[in-house]
């Protein structure tokens, strides 16, 4: 074996780290061309604000940019932002945005337009309401310096401004931001990489993005929604091919060039194509849930849902909705493993049917129907629902399998009728890290009672714990108190989580540049002739 | 014949009016929210109540049953609650795709399934009639779905020679919109071909039994002659109501093959819409399909006026 000396060790680890930190600038991209993609779903909404479904969140990081964003380890950067400063307090915050940057319509980006664009997203996001709560003051300055002024100690500002997932709080013009956040805005015009190209748009086939030839990136390398967005392709082409196996087609035979999101049992067979790369975009993944509707028997009962808890087997609801051990985890933690908050502190051991029997029987069951709400056209949902009607009877529940199509599941699930009357007793979710990865955005763990998501969980203790964790700005602080939020959300379970998985995307081998993050992002690729 | 078509067309306004007063009933009886659909599936129980209300969905029903009816007699199809475009623009961009396939389609089954319906009741009995009667007996049995993947699979990802899915308009030139269409075509023409070979062959074996034809044969009048022009013309009345009923089926037919090939035709534009109860998008599409039916059949029975002077209406 050859030995090297520590001159060469030096250079060779210099020049090891300058490749790691270049990252995605490792080889030279092509540039221009249209690159073909086969998006999330079908984009019919443009506002993000309005709705907060991900393929709007994934249009809208095309068209518009954040004053903050996440990078690919969910740490927040200055996007928008070119300096900011924090008073020692933490109660004041001032942003001054960098300079040139532009709205698709030529007029300039200003503080005024960030203030009014923050105002409509502090009315529909979680986080976004939360802060503006604790807001005194959101103004404008000067033309480029945005001061934002706390009533109440706010931990998480940056975390909030540099938000991944729905929803993300986007820049647009005042005028169009000043719209009411529950009327969908009539304009697009953001001052992202891509402009929308809206002659092009048909709802349900295509959606055109043009590069924005007036956007300056950042000078750092890109890392998630953080960093440079370099454009290389002129146009991003979106076609919404709703068959998967019709859609698998289309990738292999280079009709399209990227596959967003395929099923993972199509991923077997993509991998084995020398032509396609298979690539876990966000590593984090989704988790699923158990939710149990804490308004009506059983589950008003907090042993009943105790009993979901002993009764959830995470490998066999992983096993079931997605097969492949490569793509999923059993985890612990309601934030997530893998992520900064991931702990296991109060959670069970392995389940446990008799203790989930006895727990059911101490809550004062009754033997009524317990309903299960089954979205029989979404593939994830359908097999947790499946599952969970095979748990329930181990452990003497009588379950009612309800199938009902997306759309009437969402609309079922708003219903706080008794499961006799039309509502019902639990419904399977799944949710992506980003949006679970703290006690702040985990929208499963609000006890608002009827402000918490659907189900209703009511924990006076728990909101107690979380507007806590929302003051604290310690970061060893804020993990103490994320791990007393578990604990209690262990014993109170407002939801069970039934495991962690990935979802897989693919694209032909010419495409170069992929990032990760836990949504779509088509900068900084190419398609290589 | 004009008073015919007059009569007609003023039948149908009622129809159109009974099937818009169904369709507005049925959607609001089926399950279902768009307010909530558009909030997104993490949006909280209070977003999805504004939305609700922001759209006027909250208002009693038969206030929106007005709305929708005023607006369609002044001629407003509506507008998309998801995307905010006006429907006729929506369908304005689906129509040609449907068009152009369900025309593709009906030319492709009728100029090959009557020839070969005509040959397969000529040689009765005979290997070609067992072989073409094989044909359209697998052409009723294979699933329009399934007939569509084997001829992905096949040709555009196997061999290559023809595009997976998409559309490409007439204007980028003819063989680009040919070549796009030939997968979906076959394979929505096939059960529709299986059809008509068998009503043709059926309907030519009972006319070439009558009296007539075989006199024309004792005349000495070439085959050709007889089977196109006395056998036919006479064998066509049922012909053509197959063809007619065929139209109708298609609309189905068209959703499935649609989907499968990824086309932005009107039959997608449906079940998009259903899955997300886009109300304004489902009334007018069933409205227009219900117009083309009532009009198709209007076609068949003057059809049947030229075809058979002896009807009378």
């Amino acid at each position: 074996m050859s030995r090297i000396n520590r001159r060469q060790f030096l250079v060779g680890t210099a020049a090891a780290g300058a490749v790691v930190a270049r990252g995605p600038f490792v080889h030279a991209q092509r540039r221009g061309g249209a690159i073909r993609i086969i998006p999330i779903a079908d984009l019919k909404v443009l506002d993000p604000i309005w709705t907060t479904a991900y393929v709007t969140r994934d249009h809208a990081y095309l068209i518009y940019d954040t004053l903050f964003a996440s990078d690919a380890s969910l740490q927040v950067k200055p996007q928008m932002v070119d300096r900011y400063t924090v008073s020692k307090d933490g109660m004041k915050y001032s942003f001054t945005l960098r300079d040139g940057l532009k709205f698709h319509d030529g007029q300039p980006v200003t503080a005024e337009d960030c203030a009014v664009s923050l105002r409509r997203w502090g009315k529909k996001d979680s986080l976004g309401k939360l802060l503006m709560a604790a807001t005194g003051k959101l103004e404008a300055v000067d033309a480029k310096t945005l001061a934002l002024e706390l009533k109440a100690p706010f931990g998480p500002v940056l975390d909030a401004l540099g938000k991944p997932s729905s929803n993300v709080p986007f820049i647009m013009p005042a005028r169009i931001a000043a719209v009411d956040a529950n009327e969908q805005i009539k304009e697009v015009v953001g001052s992202g990489p891509y402009r929308f190209v809206k002659e092009e748009w048909q709802p349900g086939n295509q959606v055109v993005y043009a590069r924005n030839p007036d956007y300056v990136p950042r000078n750092e390398p890109p890392s998630g929604a953080a960093g440079g967005k370099r454009v290389y392709v002129d146009r991003v082409v979106a076609r919404y091919i709703p068959d998967a196996a019709t859609a698998m087609a289309a990738l292999e035979a280079g009709e399209i060039d990227w596959w967003d999101n395929p099923p993972v049992d199509f991923a077997s067979r993509l991998e084995k194509n020398p032509n396609i790369t298979v690539f876990v975009k966000n590593p984090a993944g989704t988790q699923g849930w158990l939710r149990p509707n804490h308004l009506h028997p059983p589950f008003n009962n907090k042993k009943a849902r105790q009993a979901l808890l002993h009764m959830v087997d995470q490998q066999m609801y992983l096993q079931a909705v997605v097969g492949d051990a490569k793509y999923y985890r059993q985890c612990p933690s309601y934030f997530m493993c893998g992520l900064p908050y991931e702990t296991a502190a109060g959670a069970p051991g392995r389940p446990d049917f008799e203790r989930a029997r006895q727990l059911m029987k101490e809550s004062g069951y009754d033997g009524k129907p317990v309903v299960v709400l089954d979205a029989a056209d979404n593939t994830a949902l359908h097999a947790s629902a499946l599952v969970t009607r095979e748990l329930l009877a181990r452990i003497g529940v009588n379950a009612d399998l309800q199938a009902l199509d997306w759309a009437s599941m969402i609309a079922r699930r708003g219903k706080k009728d008794p499961p006799s009357a039309g509502g019902w007793n639990i419904i399977p979710a799944t949710w992506i890290s980003a949006d679970v990865m703290t006690p702040a955005v985990n929208a499963g763990l609000s006890g608002a009672c009827d402000a918490a998501w659907f189900g209703w969980s009511c924990s006076e203790q728990m909101e107690t714990l979380r507007a806590a964790w929302i003051r604290e700005t310690d970061p060893a602080k804020r993990k103490q108190i994320a791990e007393r939020v578990q604990v209690l959300a262990y014993d109170e379970v407002p939801y069970v989580p039934w495991g962690q998985y990935t979802q897989p995307t693919a694209y032909r081998k010419t495409v170069r540049g992929v990032l990760t993050f836990p949504a779509s992002l088509y900068w900084n690729v190419s398609v290589e002739a | 014949m004009l008073s015919l078509v007059l009569r007609r067309l003023l039948a149908t306004i009622p129809v159109m009016g009974v099937v818009a007063l169904f369709v507005f009933a049925l959607l609001r009886l089926t399950p279902g929210d768009p307010a909530a659909v558009i909030a997104g599936d993490y949006a909280s129980p209070d977003d999805v109540a504004r939305i609700r209300a922001a759209l006027g969905l909250d208002r009693p029903l038969h206030v929106q049953l007005g709305l929708w009816l005023g607006s369609l007699l002044r001629g407003d199809l509506g507008t998309s609650i998801f995307s905010g475009l006006p429907v006729a623009t929506l369908i304005k961009q689906r129509i040609e795709p449907t068009l152009a396939l369900a025309t593709l389609t009906m030319l492709f089954a009728v100029l090959v399934a009557v020839p070969l319906g005509v040959l397969a009741a000529w040689k009765q009995g005979s290997w070609i009639d067992r072989a073409v009667m094989v044909a359209a007996v697998s052409g009723f049995s294979m699933p329009v779905f399934w007939l569509g993947f084997l001829l992905i699979w096949l040709f555009a990802v196997q061999l290559g020679w023809l595009p997976v899915q998409g559309y490409v308009p007439i204007r980028n030139g003819l063989w680009p919109f040919l070549r796009q269409l030939i997968l979906p075509t076959l394979t929505l023409g096939f059960v529709y071909l299986a059809l008509i070979t068998r009503m043709t062959r059926a309907s030519m074996l009972t006319v070439l039994r009558e009296d007539y034809i075989r006199t024309a044969f004792a005349k000495g009048l070439a085959s050709p002659s007889v089977l196109l022009r006395h056998a036919l013309k006479n064998a066509s009345l049922p012909v053509v109501t197959i063809i007619g009923v065929g139209i109708a089926l298609l609309i189905g037919g068209v959703v499935v093959t649609e989907s499968v090939f990824a086309i932005p035709g009107i039959g997608r534009l449906t079940v998009d819409a259903i899955l997300r109860r886009d109300y304004p998008v489902i009334q007018a599409v069933i409205l227009l399909v219900a117009g083309v039916y009532v009009l198709v059949n209007l076609v068949i029975d003057l059809l049947y006026l030229a075809l058979d002077p002896r009807i009378r209406y």
